[in-house]
């Protein structure tokens, strides 16, 4: 039979096997994916004509000089890894009350329902969720209407604003694996540990945080890159603020200066695989 | 259990909390979709079922729902197919640039849309342009499933290597071949997987508006672009509330069975 | 460690010969050749529109001028709006769209860039009757040939919430650093608004000595930018979407600001709040319109048609009447519903024409003639970036 004379010669070609296996994956993330982000860094060297907007093919620094040189790209940087941070620590601060309440206090009945319940909202639309914030920053809105008692104002567009709703939308991103990690986590440790006497906060800070340290690193590579990459929040809450990805999304669509978009959106990948680099060790790549 | 009632107290109204958190912008959202004042001034002065009615009427809502569709099942498509690939040569074998390979199936998704997007762009320029031809909707297409194969290959790889190889190799040992094997004991046993992989990376797809605003051709339009495009507009604002009501309400029975699926310890699925 | 570093070295090599794919083009005038006869409608079209240039009901549906061409012709629309003309500029650089509604400070990049191509008037039988001081133009013409086909003109005007706004008279109200409405003033979100910034202070700051507000030095620009930069901090959101500058009148986040008419009278269409515009007293920059062709158009017949039907009397009209602008066709000023319109609008005024600083593009040859002082639109977006902050 061909068919058993193929399976054998695969069965013994264990690297045949290997190799037919990776063969597409590779061809698309190695050569495509990864061919195309190097092209694009590269187009970071070039310049456009002012005046045609076509592409200048020779070599030069004239991009990083301008990114150095004027004031005004470090302080949007600043502030763009400023709102990634904080948005991580809000998302945290969020996710692990939820999480834990989910995998350690729930019936086990009822956990499906309640995650599901967490996880409806990623299939709400992403601007509409964004645009609902916007109507409740507003003038007249309901964080203003909800404020307005106590003779409070709301934050109005601007950083705060841009800041709570980029936490609002990763929040799920950073709930699932804190709750994927403390669910792998067997109770029994958690009942040793009282049972040798500590109390539940002490189980916390020195059973709990440790074995969840990865997945929480795992959330936070999440919140932390899809804040430092967006730029469509900003452009609806963020009233007159601007964020490094605006600065990449306006140099690219508007300007057409791809090279320059290029050159600034060095800032974003660096930072994230530098972050990817310092946190393979943690394992938290597992636990994704 | 080994928590004081205090705690539990304090972790369940933290829970709630955050639920609300979570629910209240979506509340608005469908509250607004019956709000007939086209600006939603708030509080709503009346409630009214008129958006609801004119959804079919709304220029270009049908075929953007459509285009979204067509995307997110290609795009699931192929990540199912690369991301299985991947997982299995990952968790059974060992190869030159195994680990860069395994970092890399990330890249996609931790690096911002809009750099996947601009460097897709200019790829596919390269290549159509001296073809005459345009971006179209398999760019579209081809985006999307780049970064979805994370999502399929952590799921079926967290089941690959809570299964181990003895079921295989215990198959073999009774005489199946390769193909027999895979299609009665290794499939079976990472369906669920490929379920909840598929079902998160439809809903990446179904969603993403960054990477197809720089690989969508003009004539294409998937529902986020729709969206995007009517967000603001006074006479299609509303039906975009209605729109994204619906598609909450769709998607909670999917989602909770997706759940009930990957239910044996891989915990709600992995993203 | 040696295969790893042969991997690298190879992937950027190959990146580099990839990326060299495409060539760069010579500042000088592409020679591009004109449709030479209109053949059949080729059934679709892709264009790239400003907002309320092709309206399908969809906005209004008693607004629409698209849907009766695509009966006419056959040719089914697909009309992308875009925010500004740089926007404009980059999509037609992906080289899908069939034609756009360009801007003077678009016009002039995109001939010279090879994306258009010449127009052949004598296949487009309404632009016989279009105003002759539209024709032949410093942005619209280039070595003798007529580029595009003209649409219509008109002014950056200053639009205000009638109920919460005293009617201004000067563009004050909003460069102020003490304006009443910090918080509440919008501007447009694009490089070219520093002109508006340079008209404002050619009447306030003389001894700048600005005589065209597109042809700015290095000190001039300083002005103009600390001008803004004082502006920024009153502020409330830059407006590039027209939608979202309608929806933020709406709500009364914004107030006042430079705006189009299309906006206040689509807010004014929505009955929620009124808005009225003025052009105050040291006069504003505006724009002139020209339908151009795409160099790669794959819809050239239907894109000719609909460049015809544009400026036809009835519905240069209806765009000019809906968008709130000049219209470029002479026969369409009697097929206005408001009688007086034209004349509201300076329609065939040449001299009034001749009064608005129409948006061009920023060159480092100075447009007064001054020599290759001036700064060019690189230095202008590079400055408007730092003046957002």
């Amino acid at each position: 039979m061909r068919n058993n004379r193929i399976n054998t010669w695969l069965y013994r070609h264990k690297g045949a096997r290997a190799a037919l296996l990776l063969a597409l994956p590779v061809l698309w993330l190695a050569v495509a994916y990864l061919g195309s982000l190097v092209v694009m860094l590269v187009s970071s060297l070039w310049s456009v004509d002012s005046f045609t907007g076509n592409t200048v093919h020779s070599l030069s620094f004239t991009n990083f000089h301008t990114l150095i040189t004027q004031r005004v790209y470090s302080t949007i940087a600043i502030r763009s890894i400023t709102v990634a941070v904080a948005v991580t620590l809000i998302d945290g601060l969020l996710a692990i009350p939820i999480a834990l309440f989910i995998s350690k206090v729930l019936k086990p009945k009822f956990r499906s329902v309640v995650i599901a319940f967490v996880l409806v909202p990623l299939w709400a639309s992403y601007l509409v969720k964004t645009y609902a914030w916007r109507s409740m920053f507003s003038d007249g809105g309901v964080i203003s209407w909800a404020l307005k008692p106590f003779g409070l104002h709301g934050p109005g567009f601007g950083l705060p604003a841009t800041t709570i709703t980029l936490a609002y939308l990763w929040l799920p991103y950073m709930i699932l694996p804190i709750y994927a990690g403390l669910d792998r986590l067997p109770n029994t440790l958690l009942e040793a540990s009282s049972d040798l006497g500590a109390s539940a906060r002490r189980t916390f800070t020195s059973i709990i945080l440790p074995i969840i340290y990865p997945a929480i690193i795992a959330g936070s590579i999440f919140t932390f890159s899809l804040s430092l990459g967006d730029y469509i929040v900003v452009k609806i809450v963020g009233g007159t603020t601007q964020l490094v990805a605006n600065v990449i999304a306006d140099n690219v669509g508007t300007a057409g200066n791809l090279p320059f978009a290029a050159a600034m959106a060095l800032l974003p990948i660096g930072t994230i695989l530098g972050y990817l680099f310092i946190v393979r060790r943690s394992g938290a790549l597992e636990n994704f | 259990m080994y928590l004081s009632r205090r705690a539990k107290i304090l972790l369940a109204s933290l829970t709630f909390g955050t639920l609300s958190f979570i629910y209240i912008p979506l509340l608005v959202v469908a509250l607004n979709s019956f709000n007939p004042s086209r600006t939603f001034s708030w509080p709503p002065q009346s409630l009214s079922t008129v958006w609801w009615g004119r959804l079919t009427e709304s220029n270009g809502v049908l075929p953007a729902i459509a285009s979204s569709i067509k995307v997110g099942l290609g795009a699931t498509a192929i990540a199912l197919i690369l991301g299985t690939c991947i997982a299995f040569a990952v968790s059974r074998y060992s190869f030159y640039g195994k680990n860069t390979l395994s970092l890399l199936v990330i890249f996609p998704i931790a690096l911002p849309g809009i750099i996947t997007g601009i460097a897709l762009n200019t790829t596919f320029h390269t290549l159509l342009d001296p073809l005459n031809k345009q971006l179209a909707l398999w760019t579209v297409v081809v985006g999307h499933a780049t970064f979805c194969i994370v999502v399929v290959y952590n799921n079926v790889l967290a089941r690959l290597r809570r299964l181990g190889q003895s079921l295989e190799e215990a198959s073999q040992d009774l005489g199946a071949n390769i193909f027999q094997t895979f299609r009665y004991i290794t499939f079976p046993l990472v369906r669920s997987a490929l379920v909840a992989g598929g079902l998160l990376a439809f809903a990446l797809s179904f969603d993403e508006i960054v990477v197809t605003t720089f690989t969508a051709g003009p004539g294409t339009q998937t529902l986020p672009q729709w969206i995007f495009n009517n967000l603001f507009r006074p006479n299609q604002a509303p039906i975009v509330n209605v729109v994204a009501t619906m598609l909450i309400v769709l998607f909670i029975f999917p989602v909770w069975l997706s759940q009930r699926i990957s239910q044996d310890g891989s915990a709600g699925g992995r993203l | 460690m040696r295969t790893k570093k042969i991997v690298i070295a190879s992937f950027a090599a190959l990146g580099l010969a990839i990326a060299s794919a495409t060539a760069g083009v010579a500042a000088s005038l592409p020679n591009i050749a004109a449709l030479k006869t209109l053949g059949k409608g080729e059934g679709s079209l892709n264009i790239i529109v400003w907002a309320g240039y092709a309206e399908n009901g969809s906005n209004d549906k008693t607004v629409d001028w698209v849907n009766p061409f695509t009966k006419a012709t056959g040719c089914k629309v697909n009309a992308k709006t875009a925010g500004t003309s740089d926007e404009m500029v980059s999509l037609m650089k992906t080289g899908g769209y069939d034609g756009v509604s360009a801007s003077g400070d678009a016009s002039l990049r995109l001939i010279y860039g090879g994306q258009v191509a010449p127009v052949n008037t004598a296949l487009v039988p309404n632009y016989k009757t279009i105003s002759p001081f539209l024709k032949m133009q410093q942005w619209n013409s280039a070595g003798g040939k007529m580029y595009g086909i003209p649409h219509g003109w008109g002014a950056n005007v200053l639009a205000y919430n009638a109920a919460k706004v005293k009617k201004p008279t000067s563009w004050s109200v909003v460069f102020d650093a003490n304006s009443p409405y910090k918080g509440a003033i919008t501007a447009y979100d694009s490089p070219i608004y520093i002109a508006d910034a340079a008209v404002y202070l050619m009447s306030t700051k003389p001894a700048l000595k600005i005589t065209n507000p597109y042809s700015l030095d290095k000190t001039q620009l300083a002005a103009a930018v600390a001008l803004l930069k004082v502006q920024k901090k009153n502020v409330g959101e830059y407006w590039s979407d027209y939608t979202k500058s309608v929806q933020s009148f709406e709500s009364g986040n914004t107030l006042l600001g430079s705006s189009w008419q299309v906006i206040a009278n689509t807010i004014n269409g929505d009955k929620k709040v009124t808005v009225s515009s003025v052009v105050p007293k040291e006069g504003a920059t505006g724009w002139s319109d020209t339908w151009m062709i795409s160099a790669k158009a794959q819809h050239p017949n239907c894109m000719y048609q609909w460049m015809n039907w544009i400026t036809s009397p009835t519905v240069n009209a209806q765009v000019a009447e809906y968008f709130g602008e000049a219209p470029s066709q002479t026969l369409a000023c009697s097929h206005t519903a408001d009688k007086a319109f034209c004349t509201t609008y300076h329609a065939t005024d040449a001299a009034y024409a001749k009064k608005i600083w129409y948006w061009t593009t920023p060159t480092t040859s100075c447009l007064d003639g001054r020599g290759n002082i001036c700064t060019d639109y690189a230095a202008w977006t590079q400055a408007w970036t730092s003046i957002k902050g």
